[in-house]
């Protein structure tokens, strides 16, 4: 068959196609928008969804991770007994003895970014080698040590770079380690590495270095059976032996927080751009048949076949389409670079990425859906009579719904004009309903995208109160001031709180400190928080209960209420070196970290030695003093402590910012594609009626009142969709967003949901309107400049 | 002699200038208050476009339409529709009656469009509709009319504001015989009340009833200029 001849059956059905996509630009442009916004946030969303629970699970794998590391009391327990441990029930396989220490190292001189002397605080060093039988360290950055001298810091959480160099002022001779390497343990097991034989030249004399082991058990799905292994190898060893202990599956949840909080809000978005999507195409492909039956006739006329218009209509909804899923996938990969990033830092073992597969399955089922939304009334357009589609009408009679509007328009007491255009949405409820769905969606979007951004920020506030205050004092002089660094005492403390609290613009101040503990009869150790002197001002935002009032109270978070089984009313032992410490749980706040925040004094029972360098004050300013000279002034008064006072910094949250742009990229998206679709049915209705448009500019009305007349029939679809689409929102925003919180081991106070005031709503109910006028602008002002006795030959 | 109602001076009316010849070129008329002009023609001889340009639907190209003094062709859109709301009324092939309105309703537009009260534009919907014999269908919708029964819907809305001229282009081209006598008559006794009509058709047969003037038009251009007694008038 000659080419000339298969074009008599191919060629002219791909011509009409490309010339139904090429001529009809809005409708196009419509259909490329809702697919491409559908695909994007699909795209991101299915992206997260596998990041949050796949590539942890891997990693683990790979780098053999250990469901348990445990540190035992180097005093009680010698190397054979924890090797024995390798036969407590339950165990199958296990790493160590590793000596560990607990060492206070400050910056040496030369590092790349922290002045000389800073204290880097508490720091877990193990001396083992680069491979284990579990929890294999993968250097990322630098190599791995092979001398003395020499340290490997966990990848993501070091405060050095490769080069720097710290100094161990509690080690015998105040060794100087450089940091060689970065690497990353799937089951964080210290906060820095160093070769076995480095071990005795860092213990301070007299002192014994304690011991980590590494568990793999039979069972270790859940939390219960963790505990009962845990409980299991404490048994076969002498009481108080286990110091702390640390489950990967606590691991896990840091290691996922930051990308499974995207994952619900990316879901809500994908389902909101897909439905819409699906509605719009139908409305816009529906409207395709109805505006071009002159045109499927003439078609039919000339030899097609019912199969070759649904054909031609399917493919004009597919090209777009097509072109739209594409335009999503490369969006949402571009998009899933900075998201995704945040969450490869959190997991900091795995590189990731959108899966390949995702790219393929995305785009294929949104097409596919978008074909099923088209398929409809291309089938309509198939089936309809040459010689229908081919006589000449004008507008097509409206049903009695619409002849009932008018009749009721008609009797109200507003301009003709107007009660026109509020009639004419009734000619055609099926096409109305769709578009108010359109813009009901939406309304959701923005709705819900401003609830979820106002309570992002308002989380966001309540976090920073983890650093509170306006200004910060910290154990270490000032970087550039001529104040030689030394170790601060205790009593520089006290007098650098008397300085503090004598400083004109003190409105309040807390001391806090950091310290660790168990808790009796659990795994783990908790971080403390405390705080010394009046804490109420620097109170946390609290999700239930109330901040704690002195010593034997304490607050906690969410993560550690699950981590121990506990509840707000409860009473923990904080446990440490075999002393006990009851402290009450009386309130729950907002923290993403499993801790425990309690005055100073409820840990006394510890003996917890002390440790000036993790100290600090947070200091709460009278109203109106700059907190920059109050730090200048403040620090004359310091400066004999070796403290130094300085602004707190604002508090930015990468994974907030990068929530709120995307959350406002897809919101406009949407509102992009409902204005567009709105846009689109008034040009086709316009279109439709521009006949009558004609005869009613012929019978005298004004290019003003044709305008009022096109907006007006946007009017009550604008005020339908904010009335159903608003609350909506609000929903949406109070299930998306505790869910998130969920996936980020918090829960959402109260006021932070509560975001949505008399103003704002008001405000939102008007942009459903607002939307749908903005839509109708276009084709109202097309209206107004048509030339009537153009309008008046159009049939 | 009272001033004319309509002066057309110098028209030329060109649609795509590479047009070799204008649909009305260096065309002038003038129609006295109570003329009936009948515009005769063969299909593309310009007299639709020459009733467009008095309708203000369509501008110039060239020249001057002045309608009861109002210059048309320098009419904004917004001058062109208050124009169109005092000054005419226009009757069309198609009837282009608004197909989801009732009668009625269709009918009281111009007068709403005019701002006249709800209260006595009914009352002159009412009249009109009584007066052309439609009054018992003033509940019904267009598509359930016969042609003569659409038409003259048709022609109670374009007297609603009672402009004093009248336009009508074709008004009995789209009507079965029997109907387009109805119109014939109905056209017929308005002219006889001394209403100023400008009637552009191809049927002779209504020109011949109705007219008290009648030209032809031939390639844009005035090829005769007739005065004619009307049988309707006669009658």
């Amino acid at each position: 068959m000659s080419r000339q001849d298969k074009g008599g059956r191919k060629g002219p059905l791909s011509r009409i196609v490309r010339a139904g996509v090429g001529r009809k630009r809005v409708q196009t442009l419509v259909m490329t928008l809702t697919t491409m916004t559908a695909v994007t946030a699909s795209v991101l969303a299915g992206g997260l969804l596998l990041d949050s629970q796949g590539p942890y699970q891997r990693a683990f794998d790979a780098q053999h991770g250990a469901h348990l590391s445990a540190d035992f009391s180097g005093a009680t327990v010698d190397a054979g007994q924890l090797t024995a441990t390798a036969h407590a029930t339950g165990v199958t396989q296990t790493a160590g003895p590793y000596a560990t220490l607990t060492l206070h190292p400050r910056v040496a001189a030369g590092n790349h970014f922290m002045p000389a002397g800073d204290p880097l605080g508490a720091m877990t060093v193990v001396g083992r080698p680069i491979d284990g039988p579990l929890d294999d360290l993968r250097v990322t950055v630098g190599r791995w040590v092979d001398g003395p001298g020499e340290i490997v810091l966990p990848d993501g959480d070091s405060p050095l770079a490769v080069g720097d160099k710290m100094v161990v002022p509690n080690a015998p001779g105040h060794p100087t380690l450089t940091v060689v390497g970065l690497a990353a343990s799937v089951t964080a097991t210290a906060d820095g590495w160093v070769a076995p034989q480095e071990i005795p030249a860092l213990t301070p004399s007299g002192a014994v270095p304690d011991r980590q082991m590494l568990y793999r058990f039979a069972h270790a799905g859940t939390r219960t059976e963790v505990e009962a292994d845990h409980a299991a190898i404490a048994s076969a060893l002498p009481a108080g032996a286990v110091l702390s202990s640390t489950s990967y599956l606590d691991v896990e949840v840091d290691a996922n927080r930051n990308s499974a909080t995207f994952v619900p809000f990316l879901v809500a978005f994908g389902v909101l751009g897909l439905l819409m999507s699906l509605l719009v195409i139908g409305v816009v492909v529906s409207g395709a048949v109805t505006a071009g039956r002159r045109r499927i006739g003439i078609l039919k006329s000339l030899g097609f076949t019912p199969s070759q218009v649904v054909r031609a209509y399917l493919g004009q909804a597919l090209i777009p389409a097509g072109v739209g899923a594409v335009g999503g996938v490369l969006l949402g990969n571009l998009l899933s670079i900075p998201i995704m990033g945040v969450a490869d830092k959190a997991l900091h073992s795995v590189t990731l990425g959108v899966p390949f597969w995702l790219d393929l399955v995305v785009p294929l089922v949104t097409l596919a859906a978008v074909a099923g939304a088209a398929l409809i009334p291309a089938r309509r357009a198939g089936r309809l009579r040459t010689i229908e589609a081919l006589a000449v009408g004008r507008t097509e009679q409206a049903g009695r719904f619409g002849r009932s509007a008018h009749g009721f328009a008609s009797r109200l007491p507003l301009p003709r004009w107007l009660t026109l255009g509020l009639a004419l949405p009734f000619g055609r409820p099926a096409r109305s309903v769709t578009t108010v769905a359109a813009v009901v969606l939406g309304t959701i979007g923005v709705t819900f995208g401003i609830g979820l951004a106002l309570s992002l920020n308002q989380v966001e506030q309540g976090l920073s109160q983890q650093m509170p205050g306006s200004v910060q004092v910290m154990p270490f002089p000032a970087p550039g001031s001529s104040t030689k660094p030394r170790l601060v005492t205790m009593a520089d403390l006290d007098a650098a709180g008397r300085a503090i609290a004598a400083q004109p613009g003190t409105a309040g101040s807390a001391e806090m400190s950091f310290a660790h503990a168990g808790v009796a009869g659990k795994t783990g150790q908790t971080q403390i928080v405390t705080y010394q002197g009046d804490s109420a001002w620097a109170a946390m935002q609290l999700v239930s209960g109330r901040w704690f009032t002195g010593p034997g109270e304490a607050d906690v978070p969410l993560a550690f209420l699950t981590a121990y089984g506990a509840h707000v009313g409860d009473t923990v032992t904080l446990t440490s070196g075999g002393h006990g410490a009851p402290v009450k749980i009386v309130g729950e706040v907002l923290s993403l970290h499993n801790e425990l925040l309690t005055d100073a004094g409820s840990l006394d029972p510890l003996a917890l030695p002390l440790v000036p360098d993790s100290r600090f004050f947070s200091i709460d300013l009278r109203p109106g003093t700059d907190p920059v000279a109050y730090s200048d002034s403040l620090n004359h008064a310091l400066a004999p402590y070796g403290l130094t006072a300085m602004p707190n910094p604002p508090h930015i949250n990468l994974v907030v910012i990068s929530m709120d742009t995307l959350a406002t990229i897809l919101t406009l998206m949407l509102v992009v594609v409902a204005g567009l679709g709105v846009l689109n049915t008034v040009l086709l209705d316009t279109r439709e009626r521009v006949h009558d448009l004609g005869v009613l500019k012929a019978l005298g009305l004004k290019p003003r009142q044709t305008v009022g007349m096109v907006l007006a029939s946007v009017t009550l679809t604008g005020l339908l969709a904010g009335t159903v689409g608003v609350p909506l929102g609000i929903l949406l925003q109070r299930t998306v967003l505790p869910a998130m919180a969920g996936a980020a081991g918090t829960e959402v106070p109260g006021v932070d949901l509560d975001v949505f005031h008399a103003p704002l709503v008001a405000g939102l109910l008007v942009g459903g309107l607002l939307l749908a006028t903005l839509g109708a602008l276009a084709p109202a002002s097309w209206a107004a400049r048509a030339r009537t006795a153009t309008a008046l030959r159009t049939e | 002699m009272s001033a004319p109602i309509i002066e057309i001076r110098d028209v030329s009316k060109t649609y795509d200038a590479s047009e070799a010849r204008p649909a009305l070129a260096d065309f002038s008329l003038e129609v006295a208050p109570g003329e009936a002009l009948a515009v005769l023609g063969p299909s593309g001889s310009g007299k639709s476009t020459l009733l467009n340009l008095i309708a203000g639907l369509d501008r110039p190209s060239r020249g001057s339409v002045r309608v009861a003094g109002t210059a048309v062709h320098e009419l904004g859109e917004a001058g062109l529709a208050g124009y169109r709301r005092e000054q005419i009324g226009m009757v069309f092939q198609f009837f282009n009656l608004l197909d989801d309105l009732t009668v009625e309703d269709n009918v009281l537009i111009p007068a709403q469009l005019a701002g006249v009260s709800r209260a006595e534009a009914r009352e002159r919907a009412n009249g009109l509709l009584t007066r052309l014999g439609i009054a018992r269908h003033a509940r019904a919708y267009p598509g359930a009319l016969s042609g003569g029964q659409r038409q003259r819907v048709a022609v109670a809305r374009a007297l609603m504001n009672n402009p004093p001229l009248l336009l009508a282009d074709e008004p009995t081209g789209a009507l079965d015989s029997a109907s387009a006598a109805e119109v014939r008559e109905l056209l017929g006794a308005l002219v006889a009340e001394g209403r100023t009509l400008v009637l552009v058709t191809h049927d002779t047969a209504l020109a011949a009833q109705c007219a008290t003037r009648i030209i032809e038009l031939v390639d844009g251009r005035l090829a005769r200029d007739v005065r004619n007694s009307p049988v309707a008038v006669a009658r």
